[in-house]
C-alpha cells in the first residue's frame, strides 16, 4: 500500500500566527480577569485598604489587555489587505458559489459525519474551510461588540481620546447596566467558540493528518502533490478514480 | 400659590420683597452657582441675571407618579429655593402645592399658557399612560396625554422630572400594564431636559431651574438629554467607599463583619458602578447622607429599566425569558456543559463513522514506519 505524496505549503504567515497567539492570550486574560471583575472572590485581608489594591490591579490588567486585543485586531485587519490569499479579508466572507458549496460539503462530512461516496480532492480546504471562515466572521463581529461595549464602559474614566470615542455606546444602548450585560454574555459566546474551535482543530488533525495543529506554529500545512501546478506539463495532475484509499 | 402678578418682577425684586437681605441673596447666588457647576467667576453673572431677568412662568404637570420629585424639590437645601422659586414666583400651576382648585386652577393654567406662549417652562412629573386610550390617568376629565400635548405646545422647554418622566420608572417595569411612556417619546419637537432619579436630588432640580432662568437656555446636556453637571459621573466614581473596591474589600452579606467596617457593597448588588448621578457628591437631605453611606447599595434609580435589571441585592442580571433565577452565568455554565458533552459525543461518533478512513491511514503510516531507513 502506497501512501500519498504531500507538499509543504506555507499557509499562515508570521503576522497571522502572531495575531492568533496574541489573540489567544488576550482572550484568556480578558476572560479570566473579566469573570473576577464580575464576581470578585472574597479575599480577606488584615491590611488597611490603603495598602492593598488587588482588585484595582485586576481591572488594570483587564484594561491593558483590552488595548492589546484591540490593536492586535487592527493589525490583523491591515494584514488582511496585504497578506497572502489565506490571510485575505475575502476569506472571511465565504458567500461565493464555490464557498457555499464547500460549506455544504463541510456540514455534511465534518459536522454530520457522513462519508463521501466519491472523494474529491478539491473539497479539502488548504486555508479555512467555509464554515470555519464564517465562524471567524462571527467571532470578529463578537470582538467588535466587546470592543464597543468595553471601551464604552471604560470611556467615562478614560483620559485618552481613543476610548472616549466609544462613550456614546452605553447611552445608545440605554445605560451601563445593559451594556455590561451584553459584555458579559458575549464573553460566554467567546468561551463557546473556543470550545468548538479547539475541538475542530484536533478533529481535522486527527482525521486528515496534514498538520492542522502545527500549522498555527510553523505556518505550514501539507497538501497533496496533485493539487500543485507543476512546471513540466507531463507531470500535470491526473485525476484518479475516487476511492477510500484516497484518504491515505 | 398660583397668584400671578400682572406687573412682572425680577427675581431679585421678589426675593427682597419676601424679606431677604441682599446678603442672603448673594449667599443664595453663590450657593446655587456652585450646584450648577459653574465657575466662581460666573457668580457675578448669576447675580446679574437674577437682578435683571423677569420671572419665567412655570407650569408643573403631574401625571402617573408618586410626587416624590416635588417632595424632593421642596426639601432642597436653601430656603430661597422653596420660598421664592417654588412658593411665590414661578409655579403658576402645580397640583400638589397650589392653593387654587377646580375650575379656578385650570383657568389659571390656561391664562399662563396663553399669556406666556413660547416663554413658559413646562415641568413634567410622572409618566404618561397610553394604554386603554390613556384612561389610566385622567385629570379634570382629560387624559394625561391630552394635557401634556396641550401644555407642551406653547412651552419654551420641557423638564422631565424624575425617572417616571425620563424613562417610565416603576410603572414602565415589565409588563408595563398601563403602557407608561416617558415624555420624550410623546413630545418630539421641544427641547427636553431629562432629570432621572427616583426622586432626583432637590439641589439638582433647583440648579437646573436656576440655570434656565439665569442663562435663559438649557444647561449642557449629554446624549441622553441629562444635564452634564449632575449626570456625568457614576455614583461609583464619586463614592467614598471606592478605595475598598480597588482594594478588593467587599461586603459579602449585610450582617457580616465587612458590612460593619463599611466595605464596598459591590457584591451585594450595589448599582453605583452603572448609575450616573450626583448622590456621592451632593448627597441627600442637605448633604447628610446617601444610600451607600447608610449601608445600602445603590439601586440605580436614575438608570433606565432599573426596576427590571435583576434583584437589587445581586451583582448579576437575571435574563428575561430564562426564568427568574437564571443569571447569565448559570445559563453560560449549563450551555458550556452541554456543548462539551456534544463535542465528546461528536468525537466518538467521528471515530465510529470515519473508522475505515482512519484504519487505512493508520495502516499506511505504520507500513511507512517499518520502511524507515535509519
Amino acid at each position: 500500500m502506497i501512501t500519498k505524496n504531500f507538499k509543504r505549503v506555507y499557509v499562515w504567515e508570521l503576522p497571522v500566527r502572531i495575531f492568533h497567539w496574541v489573540n489567544v492570550l488576550c482572550i484568556i486574560v480578558l476572560g479570566a480577569t473579566g469573570f473576577i471583575i464580575a464576581d470578585p472572590p472574597a479575599i480577606m485581608s488584615g491590611a488597611e485598604a490603603s495598602e492593598s489594591y488587588w482588585f484595582g490591579t485586576v481591572r488594570y490588567i483587564h484594561f491593558g489587555t483590552a488595548y492589546v486585543f484591540f490593536f492586535n485586531m487592527l493589525m490583523r485587519i491591515y494584514w488582511s489587505f496585504v497578506g497572502n490569499r489565506f490571510a485575505s479579508w475575502r476569506q472571511l466572507f465565504p458567500f461565493t458559489r464555490k464557498a457555499l458549496e464547500n460549506a455544504v460539503h463541510v456540514t455534511k462530512v465534518d459536522v454530520l459525519l457522513q462519508n463521501e461516496k466519491k472523494f474529491d480532492l478539491t473539497n479539502v480546504s488548504v486555508g479555512h474551510n467555509s464554515v470555519a471562515a464564517f465562524s471567524y466572521l462571527v467571532l470578529f463581529f463578537l470582538a467588535l461588540v466587546q470592543v464597543f461595549t468595553g471601551f464604552g464602559l471604560y470611556a467615562d474614566n478614560a483620559g485618552w481620546w481613543l476610548p472616549k470615542l466609544f462613550g456614546w455606546v452605553p447611552q445608545f444602548l440605554g445605560g451601563d447596566f445593559i451594556t455590561r450585560t451584553i459584555h458579559h454574555i458575549v464573553t460566554w459566546l467567546f468561551i463557546f467558540f473556543t470550545l468548538v474551535h479547539v475541538y475542530l482543530v484536533f478533529y481535522h488533525d486527527w482525521l486528515e493528518g496534514r498538520g492542522e495543529v502545527s500549522s498555527m506554529f510553523g505556518g505550514y500545512k501539507f497538501v497533496r502533490d496533485e493539487r500543485l501546478k507543476h512546471d513540466e506539463p507531463e507531470e500535470a495532475p491526473k485525476k484518479e478514480e475516487g476511492s477510500v484509499t484516497e484518504h491515505c | 400659590m398660583a397668584t400671578r402678578n400682572d406687573k412682572r418682577e425680577t427675581y431679585y425684586e421678589s426675593i427682597i420683597k419676601q424679606g431677604y437681605s441682599r446678603r442672603d441673596f448673594m449667599k443664595f447666588a453663590t450657593y446655587i452657582a456652585a450646584y450648577m457647576g459653574v465657575e466662581t467667576s460666573m457668580i457675578g453673572q448669576v447675580v446679574k441675571s437674577l437682578e435683571t431677568t423677569y420671572r419665567v412662568p412655570v407650569i408643573w404637570e403631574h401625571f402617573q407618579e408618586c410626587t416624590c420629585c416635588s417632595e424632593s424639590f421642596i426639601r432642597s437645601d436653601h430656603p430661597i429655593v422653596a420660598d421664592i422659586i417654588l412658593d411665590k414666583i414661578s409655579l403658576d400651576y402645580t397640583l400638589t402645592l397650589m392653593a387654587a382648585s377646580g375650575h379656578q386652577a385650570e383657568k389659571a393654567k390656561h391664562d399662563t399658557m396663553e399669556k406666556y406662549k413660547g416663554e413658559y417652562i413646562l415641568c413634567v412629573e410622572g409618566s404618561v399612560p397610553l394604554g386603554a386610550d390613556g384612561n389610566y390617568c385622567c385629570i379634570a376629565g382629560r387624559s394625561a396625554k391630552d394635557i401634556l400635548v396641550e401644555a407642551a405646545a406653547g412651552a419654551k422647554a420641557i423638564i422631565a422630572w424624575g425617572s417616571c418622566a425620563t424613562n417610565g420608572c416603576v410603572q414602565a417595569a415589565y409588563p408595563n400594564p398601563t403602557e407608561a411612556t416617558p415624555i420624550h417619546k410623546i413630545i418630539k419637537d421641544k427641547p427636553i431636559i431629562r432629570v432621572p432619579g427616583c426622586p432626583p436630588i432637590g439641589e439638582v432640580m433647583a440648579g437646573i431651574i436656576i440655570h434656565m432662568v439665569t442663562f435663559g437656555k438649557l444647561p449642557e446636556l449629554d446624549r441622553m438629554g441629562r444635564p452634564k453637571a449632575f449626570y456625568a459621573k457614576r455614583v461609583h466614581d464619586s463614592c467614598y467607599r471606592r478605595p475598598y473596591y480597588d482594594a478588593g474589600l467587599f461586603v459579602e452579606s449585610f450582617d457580616d463583619e465587612n458590612a460593619k467596617k463599611g466595605y464596598c457593597l459591590y457584591k451585594v448588588g450595589c448599582r453605583g458602578p452603572m448609575t450616573y448621578n450626583s448622590c456621592g457628591t451632593i448627597r441627600w437631605n442637605n448633604g447628610v447622607s446617601f444610600p451607600i453611606q447608610s449601608g445600602h447599595g445603590c439601586i440605580g434609580c436614575s438608570e433606565e429599566n432599573f426596576w427590571d435589571n435583576g434583584p437589587f441585592y445581586e451583582r448579576l442580571t437575571s435574563l428575561h425569558g430564562f426564568g427568574i433565577e437564571s443569571s447569565a452565568d448559570t445559563i453560560g455554565k449549563v450551555a458550556a456543559g452541554a456543548l462539551a458533552g456534544g463535542i465528546a459525543a461528536h468525537a466518538i461518533a467521528a471515530n465510529v463513522s470515519k473508522r475505515k478512513e482512519l484504519r487505512l491511514r493508520t495502516k499506511g503510516g505504520k507500513e511507512n514506519e517499518k520502511k524507515l531507513d535509519l
